[in-house]
């Protein structure tokens, strides 16, 4: 790994965001936008971390809550919370955090893998850990944070319930 | 020309082959009733151009099946040959055949099948050439054998033609196995030897089944260039006998449904496909474009300045200016969606002649307002459900003549469909003048089926809505026609899927008369705003009934914890929005609230909401494209102040609360 080159092709940028007291990472080519929190509409039927939609620019995009998502007690918004909008697979969605903080260069060679004890998210959102300086990075596997294989799952139940009484 | 520029133009000579089959078709079909001459030079051209286009664009095998057709139509179009029913009858056939090739041409399948030979020889019989059978088999066998020889001698100059034999010997080889053997009888001295010139020719043994078209087929482009002998070595010993008789009574109902079936695929590609848009639209967007740039610039002059009186009524005038011309775009935006209903319509004089001559029946169909344009996505959808009801208008409406000259009336029954804009809303009404619905016999039914309790007190209205229960036909024998276990339900279902519904008016012995109401557009519906605590959700205007305040002893909470109300002379139930979606609201008492009568599924249900707030227009967006589908929401739309507001699918809604009921 000491070739210069190398290196610097498997360099990729995390925007860290707080939360809960720890700073996690979330890859940069996924961020499409960083937008203060806006009062969203509800959903029915949805998972509780699911806070609503809210309207990007005529698109309706779901808005989930880090905290929630995590397990992690919520707190008031306050005048740093902010929505990260992201897109995964050509769908967006928000996910709302304490705070941005920084971008982060990191090289794949600084990613270690997640120890699996001692943190207080659950290890399958996390690709792994790095440090810059002093603090510790928790780095986010951002395709799995709305878990789009559920929604398929339940959109591909869903007609097949509705033939079934068509049927019947 | 490479392959993938080729299929290029392919798709675009498909599009226009199968414009050109439905003008043969209409055009055969008014020639059928008596129309003039100048018909047959219409259908001539469109063969002409599709026998063209396929030779150019790589299906020789349709081609050389046009052609057959092409003869025919030009003795016909000579004044050799007299028209007449036998001829349009197989016309037709040729017309749906080359339909069929078509959608396999798009699937990528080998494009001949026994339907097609079997026409070619009707074709060729018709024409009183190759009509005897030995005759007919002796042409079939040079057309496909085992093992072909091909004798390629290029002229000197092909090459200058940008012509590469080896190319082409390439191309034999993936048709099947090859022994070249080189003819060099033509190599001059070396003195006088031109290189850039062709003095090669070849001599080809094929082995493997192969068609003579496709070996052609490859010498297509130097055709004029070279040489070309393709002789059989080996013929096919053929099983199959390929005439198809024409006579067998089943042949008429396949051919319906592959038509059908060659329908129903080039929808389902159409649909992702193109429109069409004329230029004068195009211009005309451009024009309110240009309109709207320069009321914006307008309107940018007062950022800078104080605004006094004079400044203000200018700045009102520009606002109004802006809204006009946001109307206006919105509208011609629409517009290119908009496609006349003709595209829906011009399926059924086929379908309504071939339903009609099988079970002998006289039907006159008439078409009302085929220019009454709709949204395209809504134009697609709607065929299937005006299929199945003009296929049920003629098997269960439309009498026997005998039966009918009984009842007092003509040979002939009327079937009318028309198409007409009433209010924001597009009516399409499918009319017989047929029996009616036979009130007793759907009682009966129903009775048995469990779905009513009594017919007494029932209005001729709820006793009609009967049919459109899943699996309900009155008709005594099921015939291969209707009853296909696809009822009225469907039919129902697949109208209230765009957003609309469907009524019977009848009259025992005076007809039926079923009434199609969509909505203009699915981009943007007419919402009345409801309020739930908080939350507001758009309810689909054309889905309610009414709405009422109650006193809170009208509602009855009956066994099983479902709540009753009652709205004129029938109980319904009673959806309590805040109770399915979650909402908390302080509202929960009956007459705090609002109850709106909605109609969805066929049912009414009483909606009860906080309040209603008023009327907007919501252009319907998905909440699927980023999140997933939600059980009684269809969508969502963004209000005036940019938040987002959900839109309530009634239909949905009454499916979740039976569901729940039956749980």
């Amino acid at each position: 790994m000491s070739d210069p080159i190398r290196s610097e092709a498997l360099q990729s940028q995390y925007l860290t965001v707080n939360l809960a007291h720890e700073e996690y990472g979330i890859d940069i080519l996924a961020v499409r936008e960083i937008r203060g929190w806006t009062p969203v509409t509800r959903i029915p039927q949805a998972p509780h971390y699911v806070l609503g939609v809210l309207n990007l620019r005529g698109a309706i995009v779901p808005v989930i809550d880090m905290r929630l998502r995590f397990g992690l007690p919520r707190e008031e918004y306050g005048a740093t919370t902010v929505t990260v909008i992201i897109t995964v697979a050509g769908r967006n969605f928000g996910v709302v955090v304490d705070a941005v903080s920084d971008v982060l260069d990191v090289t794949a060679d600084a990613i270690r893998p997640v120890p699996d004890m001692g943190t207080t998210v659950d290890t399958e959102y996390l690709k792994g850990l790095t440090s810059a300086g002093e603090r510790m990075v928790l780095l986010l596997d951002v395709d799995k944070l709305l878990q789009p294989q559920d929604a398929q799952m339940l959109e591909a139940a869903l007609p097949a319930a509705s033939d079934v009484k068509a049927v019947a | 020309m490479s392959k993938a520029g080729l299929a290029q133009f392919q798709q675009v000579f498909i599009e226009e082959s199968l414009e050109g089959l439905d003008t043969m078709e209409s055009s055969l079909l008014a020639l059928d009733n008596g129309g003039d001459g100048e018909l047959v030079h219409t259908i001539f051209r469109a063969a002409h151009s599709i026998k063209g286009g396929a030779a150019t664009f790589g299906f020789p095998e349709m081609s050389s099946f046009t052609h057959e057709a092409e003869s025919l139509l030009d003795e016909v179009r000579s004044g050799k040959r007299e028209i007449d029913g036998a001829i349009i009858e197989l016309l037709l056939r040729t017309v749906d055949c080359l339909r069929n090739m078509f959608a396999r041409a798009q699937a990528g399948e080998p494009l001949n099948d026994a339907v097609a030979e079997g026409l070619r020889n009707e074709l060729a019989a018709m024409m009183g050439r190759g009509a005897p059978a030995a005759g007919v088999q002796a042409r079939r066998n040079v057309d496909q054998a085992d093992a072909w020889t091909v004798r390629f001698r290029p002229h000197a100059g092909m090459l200058a033609g940008g012509n590469e034999p080896l190319r082409l010997i390439r191309e034999l080889a993936g048709i099947g196995e090859l022994t070249v053997t080189p003819e060099l009888d033509r190599i001059p001295e070396f003195a006088k030897l031109d290189p850039t010139e062709c003095h090669l020719g070849w001599t080809i043994e094929l082995k493997g089944p192969a068609k003579r078209a496709d070996i052609a087929g490859v010498f297509d482009w130097v055709e004029d260039e070279c040489d070309l002998a393709i002789e059989a070595k080996h013929i096919v010993a053929e099983v199959a006998a390929p005439v198809a008789a024409p006579a067998s009574p089943a042949a008429p109902v396949a051919n319906v449904a592959d038509a059908g079936a060659a329908r129903a695929q080039r929808e389902a590609s159409a649909e992702s496909s193109s429109v069409r848009v004329s230029i004068d639209k195009i211009d005309g967007l451009i024009n309110l474009v240009g309109e709207l740039v320069i009321t914006q610039s307008m309107l940018d002059t007062f950022r800078e300045g104080d605004i006094d009186a004079a400044r203000m009524a200018m700045l009102e005038h520009g606002l109004a200016q802006l809204a006009r011309h946001t109307r206006e775009l919105q509208e011609s935006v629409m517009g290119i969606r908009m496609l006349p209903i003709a595209s829906v319509f011009n399926r059924f004089p086929r379908m309504v002649r071939d339903i009609s001559q099988k079970l002998g029946k006289q039907v006159k169909l008439e078409l009302v307002g085929e220019q009454t344009e709709l949204d395209k996505t809504v134009l697609e959808k709607i065929g299937d459900p005006m299929v199945h009801l003009v296929r049920n208008a003629i098997d269960h409406g439309l009498e026997m003549p005998d039966k009918r000259r009984a009842s007092g009336k003509g040979d002939t029954g009327t079937l009318t469909l028309s198409a007409s804009h009433r209010g924001g809303n597009i009516v399409v009404e499918v009319s017989d003048d047929g029996a009616g619905l036979n009130r007793e016999a759907i009682v009966a039914k129903a009775l048995q089926r469990g779905l009513i309790a009594s017919g007494e007190g029932m209005s001729d209205e709820a006793v009609a809505d009967l049919i459109f229960q899943p699996g309900f036909s009155t008709a005594a024998v099921t015939t291969d026609l209707s009853g296909r276990g696809v009822g009225m339900d469907v039919v129902r279902r697949n109208v209230s899927d765009l957003g609309g519904t469907v009524t019977i008016r009848s009259t025992q012995g005076k007809g039926s008369v079923f009434t199609i109401t969509l909505p203009l557009t699915l981009a943007i519906i007419d919402g009345l705003t409801a309020a739930v605590g908080e939350e507001r959700y758009i309810v689909p205007l054309v889905s309610i009934v009414e709405s009422v305040q109650l006193k809170a002893d009208a509602v009855r909470t009956v066994a099983g914890g479902g709540e009753l109300f009652r709205f004129r002379n029938e109980y319904l139930p009673v959806i309590r929005l805040h109770d399915v979606f979650g909402c908390e609201t302080s509202i929960r008492s009956i007459d705090e609230g609002l109850m709106v009568v909605v109609e969805g599924e066929g049912a009414r249900v009483g909606l009860f909401v906080d309040g209603l707030i008023g009327q907007q227009q919501a252009v319907v967006k998905s909440l699927e494209a980023n999140y997933r589908r939600v059980q009684g929401i269809s969508g969502a739309t963004i209000l005036a102040d940019g938040s987002v507001a959900l839109i309530v699918d009634i239909a949905g809604l009454v499916r979740l609360q039976s569901r729940r009921k039956a749980a």
